[in-house]
């Protein structure tokens, strides 16, 4: 890495951050409750769009770890979750019809709301269908975590994407609000993703799974990105760069080991593959504005038509992290 | 006689207030020194809390930073204050705020009361401790250290680096030898009052004033000059993570903690509401007078360093991802590699599972598919059969295969014809054992029904493809296990390679083959070699062979296989 190229990051982390600031425009207060923030909190940032079915477990779930205040950004909702969110007392909302693709996959969004309320507290950017897991997930609370963070001066914590699928047609599960997710997708593929190495960012490029085998088996080079840092003890001059994927300033990336140790990881348990699932990826694919000229939402549309089952005899039933952590999707790293 | 206790606090004062109490209940006598960087409103506001409470006094506070001289400063003061104020304190036991007593005080002064006149701290020489981080062992005495390691990391180790270079080295005092060891120590009176009144304390103060870590040093060092039994290890479990971070123990830690039976441990997080209730409010646990055994924590925080350091061999994921070189086991487990056993064998792959109990795979990089055993499209970890995901990254999907089948050995088949980017990588593995019989692509040539200007072409492919291979595994960056073996040469006496092949695999028990794999026909074969030649092939991987129409090994048809007993 020389001088040129982080002059060149250094530059386009300042683009993103004034796209993030201009982007503010977009965003129409519906509840701000910000004021109720402490110097200690632990923060979620998410954005979504007609989520209002999955709400309800995913506030509770994230309530139940320790998080204590929660901000959403609604893309032009018109299932009443917005009214739904504005209701809860730790939630602070924005609201938006502007186009989601044009705000960079509301990462735009992300990056602004992180800036103002997000410096030096330990933030937790989400998509609705992401279930955050952390080693020790079920005897210690997220503050644990990012106390231990703190104290072994780490600023950001990797969380791979390990996409839950349920077993048989994915629409033949109803989904009912509230329900935990993973009691209907409760299956994974233990042992298909493989890793590159960005040179630029120095973050890790992980595809595989699910979709990879069922959707991008011919374009494997296409298939979605699920390395994720979800979890960063946010600086406002940090910004995010595509998606939760890998942010700048680019040291922030380096959630591995190069020298055969481990570092501890989490994952993100992503029950996208719920039955609302076909009639969303129609949705979305009419939309088009999905990353990548929603090539994946198309592939969807195909692979959804001709074979929605994703399971296989050496799929794995979730149990807990100790599971993920066997199977080497996760690490305790030397936090024991 | 009584235990006192110091208690150096600079955060979460409810913890600690409620750890003085505890230990108030139990009858000893405490000095509590609170770090200068707290607050003084913060202070004021612990120090009313715990006014009421009897034997319960405050030192004056210095700044701890750690690494620093503040810390022995401050437990000097308070040392001098418990001393002089508790008349029948024999031992004075240094703690932490963080610190949790696992077992009842009484105990505690039970346990200190039969031992009269034992000094219990840690103290090794230089020489002898492996603990140190950062290199820095016996120089934290020689050198001096002005810059905060926390604050001034560069200008730290630049000094060091100076100081290095230019030969510096401080003088230790007259008498003393430098030892090292855990900064939570019990001491008797005795030895305590003596390093405190010791004539030559200004020197000695002055001198470790300027030492890397005196609060590791200080006291470990002085006491071996008046003690007369020392204890070298510390009452207190306290374990350290590879940067010399202390472990923290949180509420799952409990049944753990319970069965250690030391008697302080040390560092509880704040928040363990399940520990302090579990070790503060018990009333009614029996008494266990064990000896501390910390055992089963230190293999548990010793597991955590070196999955840390180490990590587990052969796997690759989003927080592990080694350098090349670093990978401590490139793949997770011994597998084997066959070039040329099919092609030479009707029946290979069968026999070998069932020669050896391994899991058998076909050609794994062939270009239509990976042969999965049994010709399943999905193996282990929902690994799939389809070449394009698998070319996409031929390493990746080799080490996620020896991971997801952990505990079963693989073998799998490979040749001219498959993907050769995955060679290099298996050449430099370890765990690799590579058979390869040379030339034998030839032989479904042979069998084919194609016509013999495509044969000819082929054939010229694969040998050349072949060639570069066999360059690649003997190229002097090899660690795989390597045999190679011309077709000639194989066929010569078939059992004695399979023999050392099978044993190398090493699944059963060791016995003699009983059953061999059934070799192709290769009546002819010389003279299809002879043909190629003619039509300006050269193929010469294979060895020599006669053009007798019918070589002498395969005489007769189908030859029975024979083994030699030895």
């Amino acid at each position: 890495m020389g001088a040129w190229q982080s002059y060149r990051l250094r530059l386009q982390r300042r683009r993103w951050r004034i796209r993030a600031f201009r982007k503010r425009h977009d965003l129409r207060p519906v509840a701000n409750r910000t004021d109720q923030i402490r110097s200690s909190d632990l923060l979620l940032f998410s954005t979504q769009r007609n989520e209002g079915i999955r709400l309800p477990y995913f506030l509770q779930y994230y309530r139940d770890m320790g998080v204590n205040h929660f901000f959403f950004v609604d893309n032009d909702s018109d299932d009443g979750s917005l009214d739904w969110l504005a209701r809860q007392s730790d939630v602070s909302v924005w609201t938006t019809r502007a186009s989601y693709k044009r705000s960079r996959f509301g990462m735009d969004w992300m990056n602004w709301l992180l800036m103002k309320y997000g410096h030096d507290h330990w933030c937790l950017t989400v998509d609705p269908d992401e279930l955050f897991l952390y080693p020790f997930s079920d005897t210690r609370p997220l503050r644990a975590l990012t106390d231990w963070l703190d104290a072994s001066s780490i600023k950001s914590f990797s969380a791979m994407l390990l996409d839950m699928y349920p077993k048989g047609r994915i629409d033949q599960h109803p989904y009912s609000a509230g329900q935990d997710p993973l009691e209907v997708a409760s299956w994974f593929d233990a042992g298909n993703y493989t890793i590159t190495k960005n040179p630029l960012f120095g973050n890790l490029w992980i595809q595989g799974g699910p979709r990879a085998r069922m959707f991008f088996a011919e374009t494997p080079r296409l298939a979605p990105a699920l390395n994720k840092i979800p979890l960063v003890r946010w600086d406002r001059r940090y910004a995010y760069v595509s998606s939760t994927h890998n942010l700048l300033p680019r040291g922030l990336n380096q959630v591995y080991d190069e020298w055969g140790g481990e570092k501890a990881s989490g994952v993100l348990l992503h029950t996208k593959f719920l039955a609302s699932f076909t009639t969303k990826a129609a949705e979305e694919l009419d939309r088009r504005q999905h990353y990548g000229a929603s090539r994946e939402y198309i592939a969807y549309a195909e692979g959804v038509r001709e074979n929605p089952d994703l399971w296989c005899k050496w799929s794995e039933k979730y149990i807990n992290w100790r599971q993920l952590e066997i199977l080497g999707l996760m690490s305790k790293g030397n936090w024991a | 006689m009584s235990v006192g206790i110091i208690m150096l606090v600079h955060t979460a004062f409810e913890r600690a207030e409620q750890v003085a109490l505890h230990w108030a209940r139990g009858g000893c006598p405490l000095v509590i020194h609170v770090d200068s960087a707290v607050p003084q409103a913060n202070f004021n506001d612990f120090r009313e809390r715990l006014k009421a409470v009897p034997g319960v006094l405050f030192s004056r506070r210095y700044r701890c930073e750690w690494g620093t001289w503040g810390l022995v400063a401050a437990s000097q003061a308070a040392s001098e204050l418990m001393l002089k104020t508790f008349g029948d304190v024999r031992h004075v036991y240094l703690a932490s705020g963080s610190c949790l007593p696992l077992r009842p005080v009484e105990e505690l002064t039970g346990y200190l009361a039969e031992r009269p006149r034992t000094d219990f701290i840690e103290s090794a020489t230089t020489a002898d401790v492996p603990w140190t981080v950062g290199g820095l062992d016996h120089e934290r005495f020689t050198l001096r250290f002005p810059f905060s390691w926390r604050r001034n990391r560069l200008l730290f180790d630049r000094f060091v680096e100076v100081q290095r270079r230019i030969g510096y080295k401080r003088h230790i005092p007259k008498g003393i030898t430098p030892h090292m060891g855990s900064q939570w120590w019990c001491l008797t009176r005795q030895t305590l009052s003596a390093i405190l009144e010791d004539p030559e304390r200004p020197a000695y103060d002055a001198y470790f004033k300027q030492v890397w870590i005196p609060d590791e040093s200080y006291f470990q060092t002085l006491a071996r000059q008046y003690a007369t039994q020392i204890e070298s290890r510390s009452l207190t479990l306290s374990k350290f993570d590879f940067q010399g971070k202390p472990h923290i123990f949180y509420d799952d830690h409990l049944q753990l903690l319970r069965r250690s039976d030391c008697f302080v441990a040390r560092k509880i997080w704040p928040h363990a509401d399940r520990l302090y209730d579990a070790f503060l409010t018990d009333p009614n646990r029996a008494m266990s007078r064990q000896e501390p055994n910390p055992g089963k924590i230190d293999r548990i925080f010793a597991k955590a360093v070196d999955r840390r350091t180490r990590g587990r061999p052969g796997l690759y994921m989003q927080s592990r991802f080694p350098n090349t070189g670093w990978e401590n086991g490139v793949t997770a487990e011994k597998y084997s590699v066959f070039q040329g056993f099919t092609e030479l064998f009707v029946d290979f792959e069968s026999w070998l599972s069932r020669a050896t109990g391994a899991q058998v795979q076909g050609h794994l990089f062939a270009p239509e598919r990976a042969e999965f055993t049994g010709g399943q499209p999905l193996i282990n970890g929902a690994l799939s059969d389809n070449p394009k995901l698998r070319d996409a990254n031929p390493k990746g999907f080799l080490t996620n295969l020896i991971w997801n089948t952990r505990g079963e050995r693989q073998c799998f088949q490979y040749g001219p014809r498959d993907n050769p980017d995955i060679l290099p990588h298996i050449s430099r593995d370890p765990n690799a054992q590579i058979s390869v019989i040379s030339g034998a692509w030839a032989v479904p040539l042979f069998k084919s029904n194609a016509n013999f200007a495509d044969i000819r072409a082929q054939a010229a492919k694969l040998q050349k493809i072949e060639s570069r291979m066999l360059d690649t595994l003997r190229s002097p960056e090899v660690k795989a296990r390597i045999r190679i073996w011309s077709m000639a040469e194989f066929i010569e006496s078939p059992m004695e390679p399979l023999q050392v092949i099978i044993d190398e695999i090493g699944q059963t028990a060791q016995r003699r083959l009983a059953e061999a794999p059934r070799l192709e026909n290769l009546v002819g074969f010389g003279q299809f070699l002879q043909n190629l030649k003619n039509q300006g092939m050269h193929p010469y991987l294979m060895g020599d062979f006669p053009v007798d129409p019918a070589p002498r090994n395969t005489r007769g048809g189908a030859r029975k296989p024979y083994l030699v007993k030895k």
